[in-house]
């Protein structure tokens, strides 16, 4: 039987495009400027429609590319307003000269953004290229496994955005999510306005009492300090996510933190991965214990700040681990997620794990039960010294 | 994968409903305490071509996010697919599809290849046309699944599609019995014979 967690929550069935756009309706930002890209559009459509109707009194601002999107976007916040938007894919990537200005100049946009696969070739459906490209912009990046974990996100996002100054992206796989209709539950509009409370931007460009120069020209003299505390804000900003977690378990019940352990604990083979192909992971991993094998999974859910010191920790007792990335990096070497976890278990005296590194479902190519079974098989034998640790990136389900 | 878990396939042609149904469905399921999924396949969108789309459902919350692979039904909306899509695949010998045809289930049964237990027919379209005024199988299709999978509860199914139509259709009552009544009339007369 469906039930709710918190007491005043209900329960509906949307995908996760509409529950996205409803917690945009909920948070209500002062400005929403976007342009549309599948399949991220309906975000913005039926947020535009809220507007239209008058069921909130943002300023939506229909710009002709993604480019003005972010800049429009990021303006308004430096203005001293609350302001998002949303994109995938093509339209991220033509953001890119404006990610790294919102984040150099310290403003806490929140963008919705569904992953999809990038050109070319060309591909409408999902994987994590397009923000794995946008990794080192400065950006928080949360990703989502379903249709709930995006609602929750994207409330948690605005406080962690606003309290760390720094900009954050909330995903969903492409289609997987985006277009999958589930049963999420929702809180009353007035427990999630609560719980973001107002925007109060310490310095902005519309406080005519105290007028400032941003985005000024920093050369040899003060560019590298800039640099250096927006990495800072990064690193500063786990203990942001961290509160705003505790405080969003507190209030609505659901525990969210920067990795979701699953029967990791006892666990000898692990897999680590991101997005919604932990849920299916998950089933393969009930499967397995009923065998006596002891499988278990982490789910990267906060991959930018990425918690090396927790993973190292959570990581540590595990025989063998396949690092899944839905992105290449193309780099002659391993995929983005694959890079980070061993750099964080090395950098934390974590060495007896044996790891492997596998690239899957790029441009929604399906992965499936028997594909994750396999790879925990490969673990087995791995862990037992049957099969040599490869030093090259795998790939699951291509035809090579 | 848990064994009480059901998966559906929709069958249908681009334009028919198949993903409004299986929309449809998982909303109306989740008003009777189900955990649900519908999702489409997305692909290039043109007005008749062969689409399908799927639904899961479970007492349990639902982590599972690959395809539908081995559907326990197949809803075909339009009976013209069998000639031209593999409509039973994944099925194994004890997977059920749900056809709207004329003809008998032993008829569609020797046509798909797989054992007359295996198929139920129903004349959605008729039914359609007859209370709708059109033929759209896809809403009486819903009775004639609620009805094969035998543990779900017509009448929440109803209660929830009349609210939902009701908000809908505010000025044209006509048009929400009539739905109704195709979903009523598909659930008693899907039959196995």
């Amino acid at each position: 039987m469906i039930k709710t967690v918190y007491s005043k929550g209900k329960l509906v069935a949307k995908t996760g495009n509409e529950v996205m756009a409803e917690a945009m309706r909920q948070i209500e930002p002062d400005v929403v400027a976007a342009y549309p890209i599948t399949p991220a559009t309906e975000i913005v459509q039926i947020f535009s429609q809220f507007v239209a109707d008058g069921k909130v009194k943002t300023e939506f601002v229909a710009v002709e590319s993604e480019h003005s999107a972010m800049s429009a976007t990021l303006a308004a916040c430096a203005a001293g307003a609350r302001a998002m938007t949303g994109t995938s894919s093509q339209g991220l990537c033509l953001m890119w000269e404006m990610l790294n200005i919102a984040a150099g100049l310290r403003l806490p946009v929140v963008m919705a953004e569904v992953n999809r696969a990038i050109s070319a070739p060309i591909n409408i459906h999902g994987d994590q290229s397009d923000t794995m490209g946008a990794r080192d912009t400065g950006w928080i990046q949360i990703y989502s496994e379903n249709s709930q974990e995006a609602y929750d996100n994207m409330i948690q996002a605005i406080r962690i955005a606003e309290q760390a100054k720094l900009p954050a992206m909330v995903t969903t796989d492409g289609f997987i999510i985006s277009h999958c209709m589930e049963v999420a539950e929702v809180y009353p509009d007035e427990d999630v306005k609560k719980f973001i409370g107002e925007y109060k931007p310490e310095r902005f460009l519309l406080d005519i009492k105290r007028p400032y120069t941003l985005g000024s020209i920093e050369l040899q003299d003060y560019y590298f300090e800039h640099r250096w505390q927006l990495a800072q804000a990064m690193r500063d900003s786990t203990k942001v996510i961290a509160e705003v977690g505790a405080d969003f378990k507190k209030t609505f019940g659901r525990e969210y933190d920067f990795f979701e352990k699953y029967k990791l604990d006892d666990a000898e083979l692990a897999i680590v991965v991101i997005g919604s192909t932990a849920g299916t992971a998950k089933v393969v991993v009930d499967q397995l214990r009923e065998k006596g094998i002891k499988a278990g999974l982490l789910k990267v859910r906060v991959f930018r700040p990425f918690n090396g010191e927790q993973i190292a920790k959570d990581l540590a007792n595990i025989k063998a681990i396949a690092v899944l990335d839905k992105a290449d990096s193309c780099s002659g070497t391993f995929a983005p997620l694959f890079t980070d976890v061993a750099s964080a278990l090395y950098a934390n005296g974590i060495t007896t794990p044996k790891l492997v590194n596998y690239v899957y479902g790029l441009g929604g190519r399906e992965i499936g039960i028997k594909d994750l079974t396999d790879i925990y098989a490969a673990l087995g034998e791995i862990a037992s010294g049957k099969r040599a640790v490869s030093k090259n990136v795998e790939y699951c389900g291509v035809r090579i | 994968m848990a064994a009480e878990m059901i998966e559906v396939r929709w069958h249908g042609r681009g334009g028919q409903g198949a993903k409004t149904a299986a929309l449809l469905f998982a909303q109306a399921v989740m008003a009777t305490g189900k955990y649900i999924q519908a999702f489409p396949e997305y692909g290039p969108e043109r007005m008749g071509a062969p689409v399908q789309s799927f639904n899961r459902v479970s007492g349990e919350p639902i982590t599972i996010h690959c395809g539908v692979t081995n559907p326990n039904f197949v809803v075909i909306l339009d009976p013209t697919l069998i000639d031209t899509v593999d409509v039973v695949e994944g099925i194994g010998a004890n997977g059920k599809v749900i056809v709207n045809t004329s003809f008998s289930a032993a008829d569609i049964a020797a046509k798909l290849g797989i054992a007359k237990e295996q198929v139920y027919v129903v004349n959605a379209s008729k039914i359609a046309t007859e209370t709708i005024g059109r033929n759209i199988p896809n809403t009486p299709m819903l009775g004639a699944l609620v009805k094969v999978i035998g543990d779900l509860d017509i009448k929440g199914v109803l209660d929830d599609t009349k609210k939902k139509l009701s908000v809908k259709f505010a000025k044209k009552p006509e048009v929400i019995d009539g739905n109704l009544t195709s979903i009523e009339r598909a659930y008693n007369e899907v039959k196995n014979v």
